[in-house]
Order: C-alpha cells, then structure tokens, then sequence
C-alpha cells in the first residue's frame, strides 16, 4: 500500500473561490516569503462556481487592481436596473429597492474570475491545486487545528482501493482557512465541533439555479439588469428571479427560491423552469439555446446568523461563515473583502484567534448590520417582507431590534396536515424538458465507480417515516434528480441515490427534514465542470 | 532506453464542444482544455516500462502553444523525466506533425515512440503511422498489450476480429488504445517536483522542416437535430407512414 504525504505549508486554503484566493493572495503579498496552497474540488480553477453574478468591484480594486485591464470571459458594466412583480401573465414594474441599484458594477462569470485570479496567485508562487478536496479537519492532541486531509483516490464503490489508489496527502500548516462557499462540508464539521453557531440565529439557505443562453442576434441590451419576485412562487414562499443581458446576445437568467419554504410537493427546479416560460422571458428565449446550466446554494442568514469565525488554528472565510450581504443578493464583493481582511489578522496577530472580534469591527460587519432584518422579514410572506424591507432601508437598520431566522430542514408542513397551494403554473415548452437534461449542461462527470458521497444514515427511515410524512421531498429539492425512489421486483420501496449526476449545490444536507443526509467530497476533480458561470 | 511519449492539448472529454458564432471553428475561451486521454495511457505505458526497468529515461514531447507547457507539466507530474515542447501555433496536420516529432527523434534517438492512437479534437488517427513511415521503422498500432523483449517489441493490437499480437523490431512506434492500462492519478507532491522538471520549449521554425501543405475547414455545422417523432397505434399504421414519407 502506498503511504499517506504529509506536507507542510504556512497557510492552507480550503476552496478556490473568491474568498480563499483572496486569502491566499493578500496573505502573500504581504508575506512574499510564507508558502500557501489552495485546494480545489473543481478538475479546474472556477468549475464548480456559481452565481449570478453583478460584482460590486470595490474589494477587488483593492486586491488586484490590474484586474480591470485582464477582464474576466463574460464583463459587462451595468447599465439599467429593473425591478418587477410578476402575475401568471404579467408585469408590474415596482421602483428598484436601493439596495439593487447597480451603478459601478459589472456583470461578470464569477467562474472566470477565479481562473485569473488563480493565476495571479500561482505568479506570486502560491501552490493551487484544482482536483483536490479537503475531505477532513486534521487536529493535533490540544484539539486545535493542524490541516486538512485531502480526500483518497481510487477507491471503488464498495469502499476497496483500486489499481490505481492513490491516498489523499496530508497537508499540515501553521493556519487553515475554510473557504468552502455556501454550506462548506469541513466547515459543517468545524462549526459543529467547535461549536461555533452558539448563540446565534440558525442559518437559513436559498437554492439557485442559472442558466446562460445564446440568442437570436438583436434581442439583449448589455447591461440590463432585472430581478422579479412573485410568481411563479406563491406570497408565502419567499424568493425571486435574475436576468442579466450580456453582450454577443447572451443572458443569464436565474431563479432562487428561500430553502425554507414549507410545502413538501414543492419543486425549486420546477419553479425555475416555470419562470422560464413567463411570456416577458418566453419572448426573450424562444428560439435560443442552452450553453451551460447549474445550480448551487446560497447563504441567507445574514448577520444574526452568522457564526464565530475564528477557532484554534483556523478561520471560516466568505460564504463558509456567510458574509453574503442577501438583500443585495452580493457575496462576492464580501468574500474578498473577508478573505483580506483574514490574512491581515493572520499576518498581523500570527494567531487566528481575534479574527472574529476583527471582522465584527470592520466595514464588513456595519455592511451586514444594516440589512440584518430584511430577509427574516419575509418569514411572515411577501408582503409583510415589503413592508419590513420598506422600514429597515428608511431607517438605515438602526431601530433597536433584530428579527430571528429559523432553519430550513424544519420548515416542511407534513402532508397530513397540508394541501396543495394553487402557483398557477403552466405547461411550459422551453428547455431543459426535465432535470437529466438539465444536468447535461453542467457538463458533470464522477467517476462512477467511487464510494456513495451522499451519506443517508438511514434509508429504512426513507421508506417507513418519509414516504408517510413528507413524501420524500429529496426527489424534488434535489435540481439533478440524485434521490429516486424505486421499487424492486419484489414491490418493495428502496431510496436509489444516482450521486454522479451531483452538482454539489448542497440542498440536501441543508433540506432533509430529518437532517440524515450528509454532503462529502467524492473524489478530487468529479463534479460539474461549469463554463462561464 | 529512452522512450518519447507524445501528448496533445485538447479540449476536455467532459466539454459539450459549441460550434464558434462566425461558424469556423469551435469555442475555445473559458473551455476546459486537458491531455489527450489515449495520450495519458501513452505516458502512463511510458512510466510502466521504466518502473520495470526496461527504460532508462521518458520524455514528454508536445507541439502547440505555448499553453501546452501545462499538459507537459501534467505528464512530468505522472513521472516523465523531462518535457520538450515544439512550439507552434500554425495550423497543423497530421502529416505536419509527424515531421515535426521526426525532427525531435532524430536529435534524441529514442528506443520507442508511443503516441495515443488518435487525438479526440479531430479525431484522425494519423500522426503515429505517418511518423513511422518517415523514420523507416515499423508501427503497431492499437495497442492493449506491450512488452518489451530485448530488441522487440511484442504489441496485442485491437483490430476488428478481435486481438492480434505482432512482434516488431525495435525501435518502433506504437499508438495506444484505451485498454491499454489506467493511468495514474497525480499526486500532491509529485506536482511540486515538476515544476523543478526540465521543460525545453523548441520553435517549430527552427526545425528545418519540409513545407506541407496545409488543410483549411472553412465551415463547421452541427448535426441536424433529430425531429420529435409520432406515435403508432399499429402495424398497419406504421407501414402507411413510411410509404407516405417514402421509406419504403
Ligand atoms: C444563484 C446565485 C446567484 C448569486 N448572485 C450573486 C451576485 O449577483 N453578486 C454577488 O456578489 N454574489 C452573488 N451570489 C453569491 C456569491 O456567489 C457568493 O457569495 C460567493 O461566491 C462566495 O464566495 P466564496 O469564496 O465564499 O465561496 P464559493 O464562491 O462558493 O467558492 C467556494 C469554492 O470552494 C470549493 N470547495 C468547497 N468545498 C471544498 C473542499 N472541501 N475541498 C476543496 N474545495 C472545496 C468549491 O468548489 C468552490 O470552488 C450568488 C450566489 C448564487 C448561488
């Protein structure tokens, strides 16, 4: 058998998104001499990246100012905000809520962002690794954070090594940083373990999809931003849509839906889709096609919600905590200024420990302060969440009160006690036809012959208590279809997960009304393989 | 003795490959680009036959941009000794290249030449053959099983009646195909050491090379897209459509 590596750095990175390359690179910056690596589970640096996405630049400025002169893939400078309520068949155009107003930003693929941004980070000699996950905290005996494991290669389905076993390295370093985005699997861990969410409002979640469409020549004005709530949710449910015209006649179009929504039939994905086919994008859409597609979770929690950042040894950074400020629907701009302002602390206190008392001092925090009630305002539905966001923007977020979040997996009504709300969805005729089709533009690839990396402690429970009280809702949150119920010849009921159609979104470990299923990293370089998302 | 291992940049397996907007060619900006798969079974036969100790040394050799030189990294990660990149960004043939990888032969003399049987961009199936013919030394295409005995080679080639094993002498030109062995996976390390590996980067123009004429694709079309189909209630049915449509 071959041995375990070990080696040594000065800083590790768990997650090559704009949190921790922003880490590593100001940490060598100012550190010229310090060794840093950067782990990714992506094949490639910007693979598993997803979101929307409109990039407030001024962090980045900061950061890596030439940025403006390499100017990522997809760049477009906002141009004209627009902000609807949408009907079945129509539009209402509302006043853009100040906190969407996008004068100075770009439209951008944050995927190809980071590719760049990678770049300029191996120039300042800073190991990136794509196609390697961090699979595990390592500790040492004090219970402090020595590293990160990184996950095995070629071990087969039923958990033997195959020809080709290869064991993960372990990494030590004097500092680990968790940058693992929304819902991170060494953060969940590290959160749990340390304990680091006491105190605080449980963390509340969205599910996103996206999609990039090539159009007939004429339709796009680049630049154009609208977002649209309404329906095709329901005023209970709380979420809404994007719409990015970029340029070469292209958009991005998407739709997030609050993981907190309780109607156990419910489909994120369908409701997307339904979305799609709402006659302002039908127009828009008709004719066009498909380039790539994905889906990915997104941080809701805001401030009350967010948890101590530092511990022994190591940081949460970006959206592993959840600094996305959500009411501007802008994590990028946070996870960078989050992913600097660490590696200040880490140069200057030599020590993780103050970080937490540091970013709650800075700008970052004040940003966060002031839409703190906004997203729980929704809890009571649409229109009392208008209202709230309505008070908090006039007062700035200075009255002396800080509404509370509840957590997702608990939201669900159970279906004996629900019936189906009327969302006045239609027979839609765009595509993708259903959510395998979908999938095909995330250009996903695992190894098919790996361990199950969608832990279900207990598929006995899918069949005796789910079915009963909630119908299996993981067949419908899940956007690529990974949870099936079949029966066997014999007629009886067995979950079947299909992991290697996973992209990695995380809605599962966060929905599952009976918090069963936990989301690992497969094996370094599986996954969705994201173009210019 | 030493072995060359060709290795190609080429748009990832896993890429869905989009025709480019002015129709001449396909997208290539924010594309996942990797090695040619059958050229990772190249290098990884490369690295078998020295860890058996029948060659001393592996060289990685590549022709492209200067990009490539990340493809070369990636073989020098596997284990290849050290890497040659025969820089050129012209439009290449297959006739082209096998003038260029004789040119890098010539100089350094190798034992074997592996290629991967085809590159999956283009898919021709060409290179090893016409690189054969131009060195004046036999070929063994197609191979699933190598081994090396003293001056020969004994190469299991899948042909379409099934396997045949031909002995060649050496040195020789074999092309891989996908049974041949499962690459490695790289290790953490082993990147670190390559990039202190020797990678030389050669411009095609110095190479001395005949002219070759050049192929130019002015136009690439996706397939049709197939049609929804009807449904049939029944034999008699399904034979009125087809003689409607004129299928029989
Ligand atoms: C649909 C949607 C739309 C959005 N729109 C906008 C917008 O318009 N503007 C805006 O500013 N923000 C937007 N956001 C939010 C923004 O994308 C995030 O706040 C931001 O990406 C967070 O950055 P991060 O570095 O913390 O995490 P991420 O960008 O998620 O990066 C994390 C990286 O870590 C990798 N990783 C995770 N776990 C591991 C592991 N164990 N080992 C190795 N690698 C790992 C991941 O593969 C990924 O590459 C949107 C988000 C979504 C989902």
């Amino acid at each position: 058998m071959s041995e375990r590596d070990v080696m040594e750095y000065d800083l590790v990175v768990v997650g090559a998104g704009p949190a921790g390359l922003s880490t590593a690179i100001r940490y060598k910056q100012l550190n010229p001499e310090a060794t840093v690596c950067v782990l990714e589970k992506a094949s490639e640096i910007g693979a598993h990246i997803l979101s929307g996405a409109v990039m407030e630049p001024g962090y980045l400025d900061t950061l890596l100012p030439e940025w403006r002169e390499h100017k990522p893939a997809i760049c477009v400078a906002a141009q004209k905000d627009r902000f609807a309520w949408l009907t079945q068949t129509r539009a209402y155009r509302l006043p853009t809520p100040p906190q969407q107003k996008n004068h100075g930003n770009y439209i951008i693929s944050l995927g190809s962002l980071c590719k760049w941004m990678a770049e300029k980070a191996e120039e300042l000699e800073i190991d990136v690794f794509p196609g390697f996950a961090g699979a595990t905290a390592l500790f040492n005996d004090a219970d402090e954070v020595i590293g990160v494991r990184c996950g095995d290669m070629g071990v087969n389905k039923a958990g033997e090594h195959g020809p080709a076993y290869a064991p993960g390295v372990d990494i030590h370093a004097k500092f680990t940083v968790l940058s693992e985005g929304c819902r991170g699997s060494i953060s969940k861990q590290l959160i749990r373990k340390y304990q680091l969410d006491t105190g605080k409002s449980p963390q509340t979640y969205g599910l996103g999809f996206k999609e990039l469409w090539q159009l007939p020549a004429g339709r796009t004005r680049p630049g154009t931003i609208q977002h649209t709530i309404g329906w095709p949710l329901d005023s209970k449910t709380y979420g809404g849509s994007f719409l990015y015209e970029l340029d070469d006649d292209r958009v991005y179009i998407g739709f997030v839906t609050g993981l907190d929504y309780a109607d156990p039939n419910f489909s994120p994905f369908e409701a997307f889709q339904q979305f799609k086919n709402h006659p302002i994008n039908k127009k828009l859409l008709d004719g066009g096609e498909i380039l790539s597609a994905g889906a990915r979770t997104i941080v809701e929690g805001g401030l009350q919600s967010l948890p101590t950042m530092d511990m022994p040894g190591a940081l949460l950074a970006g959206d592993s905590a959840g600094t996305i400020n959500v009411t501007k629907i802008k994590g990028i701009h946070m996870a960078i200024g989050t992913g600097m302002l660490a590696a200040e602390h880490l140069s200057e206190a030599a020590t993780t420990s103050g970080f937490d008392a540091r970013w709650r001092a800075s700008k970052l925090n004040a940003e966060l302060h002031k839409v703190r009630n906004i997203r729980p305002g929704f809890n009571k539905g649409l229109w009392r969440g208008l209202l709230t966001a309505v008070i908090e923007t006039v007062t700035l977020g200075k009255l002396p009160r800080t509404l509370q979040n509840h957590a997702d997996h608990n939201s669900l009504t159970k279906l004996a006690e629900h019936s189906d709300p009327d969302y006045q969805w239609v027979e839609r005729q765009l595509p993708p036809r259903d959510r395998l089709a979908s999938v095909y533009f995330a250009s996903n690839a695992h190894e098919e012959d790996q361990p199950v990396h969608l832990k279900v402690a207990d598929t006995d429970l899918c069949i005796s208590k789910c079915t009963v009280e909630y119908g299996n809702p993981c067949t419908r949150f899940c956007p690529a279809g990974v949870y099936e119920i079949v029966e066997d010849a014999d007629g009886a009921r067995r979950l079947q997960i299909n992991s290697s159609n996973c992209v990695h979104c995380k809605a599962c470990d966060i929905k599952d009304p009976y918090e069963q299923i936990n989301w690992v990293t497969p094996e370094g370089g599986s996954g969705p393989n994201y173009q210019n998302l | 003795m030493k072995i060359i291992a060709c290795v190609k940049r080429v748009i990832d397996y896993n890429v869905r490959v989009q025709i480019n907007r002015d129709g001449d060619g396909v997208v290539t900006d924010g594309v996942k680009m990797s090695m040619n798969p059958f050229d990772e079974i190249a290098v990884e036969e490369g690295l078998r036959l020295k860890e058996k100790g029948v060659a001393t040394e592996l060289i990685a050799v590549s022709i492209g941009g200067s990009e490539s030189q990340q493809q070369l990294r990636t073989a020098l990660a596997m284990g290849a000794d050290r890497a040659i990149l025969v820089e050129n960004d012209a439009p290449l043939i297959p006739l082209g290249a096998a003038h260029i990888l004789l040119r890098i032969i010539e100089k350094e003399q190798p034992g074997l030449v592996i290629l991967g049987k085809q590159a999956i961009d283009d898919d021709r199936n060409q290179t090893g053959q016409m690189l054969a013919a131009l060195w004046g030394r036999p070929q063994a295409t197609f191979a699933s099983a190598l081994e090396i005995n003293g001056e020969k080679a004994s190469v299991t080639r899948e042909i379409d009646a099934g396997m045949e094993t031909i002995e060649v002498d050496l040195p020789a030109v074999v092309t891989t195909d996908l049974r041949l062995n499962e690459p490695r996976f790289v290790k953490m390390p082993d990147i670190m050491k390559a990039k202190r590996k020797t990678l030389d980067v050669i411009a095609a123009a110095s190479l001395d090379l005949p002219s070759i004429p050049n192929v130019v694709t002015s136009n690439f079309s996706p397939p049709p897209t197939r049609e929804a189909g009807i449904k049939v209630e029944s034999v008699e049915q399904l034979v009125d459509v087809m003689k409607t449509r004129g299928l029989i």
